[in-house]
C-alpha cells in the first residue's frame, strides 16, 4: 500500500543554511582586533633580545616605533646599523622630524604621555642607540621602550 | 496576465565570499603586544649645568666592553653574579637616607638588610648604578645587563612589600593596573617604590675609535 510505503533511506544533507551566519561572526572578529601593519619593512625583521623585566605598552596610538637591524637591500651595507623610520631608512639625524611629526597626530596633553619604541636587532650597536637617544632628548621625547622579547625565567 | 515569479538569489556561495574574507583577515591579522623595558630619559640639562656630587661609594659602575664582556667596580665579572653583586650594593644601607626638604636629616635604612659596609652605598635612595657601554656593544648585552639590574631591584622591592603587606610586589602593582581608583593599593606600591627606587643611569659610551 502506498501508504506505508517505506521511507527512503540516506542521511538527510545537514542544514547548512546557518553556515554564512557563523562565518561572518568570526570575520567580524577578526575584522575588529585586526590592525594592519603600517609600515612596511625595510630592514630584516629585528631578532628582539628577550628580557624578563618589561612592561607592556599601553595605548597603541601614542607609540611611534623606530626599527634598528640590517637593511633589506644591500646598498645599505650588511651592518646591524641601519635605522628605519616609517617606511624608509633613515639616519639618527631623522629623529626629530619623524617624532615631530608623530606629535601633529596626537591631542597637546596627550604629548607627553607619548612612548617611542625601539626595536632593535640584538647584534646592532649600543652606539646607534645612543645616538637615537640623544636625539630623542632634545626633542623632549622622554619616554623609551626597549622592545624585547619574554624571557622564560 | 502570468504572474511574474521573482527568482531567488542563489545564496549557496556567500559562506565561500565570506570563508575568503576571513581568510584575509586571518593573515593579515597580528595579535602581537608590544613590551620592552621601559626607561625615562633625563631631561637636556642647560649648557651651564653642574651635575651633583655624587659619593663615589654611592655609584655602582658597570662596564660593558666592546667584547661585551662585564667590568663591574673595577673588576670582572660574569654576568651570573651581577644581579647578587648589585642587589649588595643597593641594599647596603650603610649611612643616612637623602635628607628630606624641610631639612630634617634623612634616616638610616631600617629595612636594609645588606652589611651596611662604610665603603659600599649609604642607602638605597642614594645608590646609582651606572651604565657604560662601549659604542660597539652588542645591543643584546646591554640590555640583558639592564634587565639584570631590574631583576635586582625586584628581587629587593618583592622581599620588602612581603615583609610589609604579605605580598610579592608584582603582584602588588598587578592588582593595582587593574584598580588604578584604590587609594590604599597606590599609597602601598609608592612606598615600596620609593623605598628601593630604580636609579639606573646611562653614562655616554666611550668611543675608542
Amino acid at each position: 500500500m502506498s501508504k506505508f510505503k517505506k521511507k527512503k533511506k540516506g542521511v538527510p544533507a545537514v542544514n547548512t543554511s546557518a553556515l554564512p551566519d557563523i562565518v561572518f561572526m568570526l570575520l567580524f572578529f577578526f575584522m575588529v582586533t585586526t590592525t594592519m601593519r603600517e609600515t612596511e619593512l625595510k630592514i630584516d625583521s629585528p631578532r628582539l633580545p628577550s628580557a624578563t623585566e618589561i612592561k607592556k605598552l599601553e595605548h597603541k596610538s601614542l607609540v611611534s616605533t623606530i626599527y634598528v637591524g640590517k637593511a633589506k637591500d644591500t646598498k645599505y651595507g650588511t651592518g646591524y646599523n641601519r635605522i628605519q623610520l616609517n617606511d624608509k631608512i633613515a639616519t639618527a639625524d631623522d629623529v626629530p622630524a619623524f617624532i615631530l611629526r608623530a606629535r601633529e597626530d596626537v591631542a597637546e596633553k596627550e604629548i607627553p604621555y607619548m612612548t617611542t619604541s625601539i626595536k632593535a636587532d640584538r647584534e646592532s650597536n649600543v652606539g646607534t642607540l645612543t645616538d637615537i637617544r640623544l636625539k630623542l632628548r632634545d626633542v623632549n621625547a622622554l619616554k623609551l621602550s626597549l622592545s624585547t622579547t619574554k624571557a622564560n625565567e | 496576465m502570468a504572474k511574474r515569479d521573482l527568482p531567488e538569489i542563489n545564496a549557496g556561495s556567500m559562506a565561500d565570499i565570506a570563508f575568503l574574507l576571513l581568510i584575509f583577515f586571518l593573515v593579515t591579522t597580528t595579535m602581537d603586544v608590544d613590551s620592552g623595558i621601559s626607561k625615562k630619559l633625563s631631561e637636556k640639562p642647560p649648557p651651564d649645568y653642574d651635575p651633583p656630587k655624587i659619593k663615589e661609594k654611592n655609584i655602582f659602575e658597570v662596564n660593558i666592553n666592546r667584547n661585551n664582556e662585564l667590568l663591574v667596580e673595577g673588576e670582572r665579572m660574569e654576568l651570573r653574579n651581577l644581579k647578587e653583586a648589585a642587589i649588595k650594593f643597593i641594599d647596603n644601607g650603610g649611612g643616612l637616607g637623602n635628607s628630606s626638604e624641610d631639612g630634617t636629616p634623612g634616616k638610616p635604612c631600617d629595612y636594609c638588610k645588606g652589611e651596611k659596609s662604610p665603603t659600599s652605598s649609604d642607602h638605597p635612595s642614594k645608590a646609582v648604578i651606572s651604565v657604560q657601554s662601549d659604542r660597539l656593544t652588542e645591543y643584546g648585552t646591554y640590555v640583558v645587563v639592564q634587565d639584570e639590574l631590574l631583576k635586582a631591584y625586584t628581587e629587593l622591592r618583592n622581599r620588602l612589600s612581603k615583609e610589609r603587606y604579605g605580598m610579592l610586589y608584582t603582584e602588588l602593582e598587578e592588582q593595582y593596573k587593574d584598580n588604578r581608583k584604590n587609594e590604599e593599593l597606590k599609597k602601598k606600591v609608592e612606598d615600596i617604590r620609593n623605598a628601593y627606587p630604580q636609579i639606573i643611569s646611562d653614562a655616554e659610551p666611550t668611543s675608542a675609535n
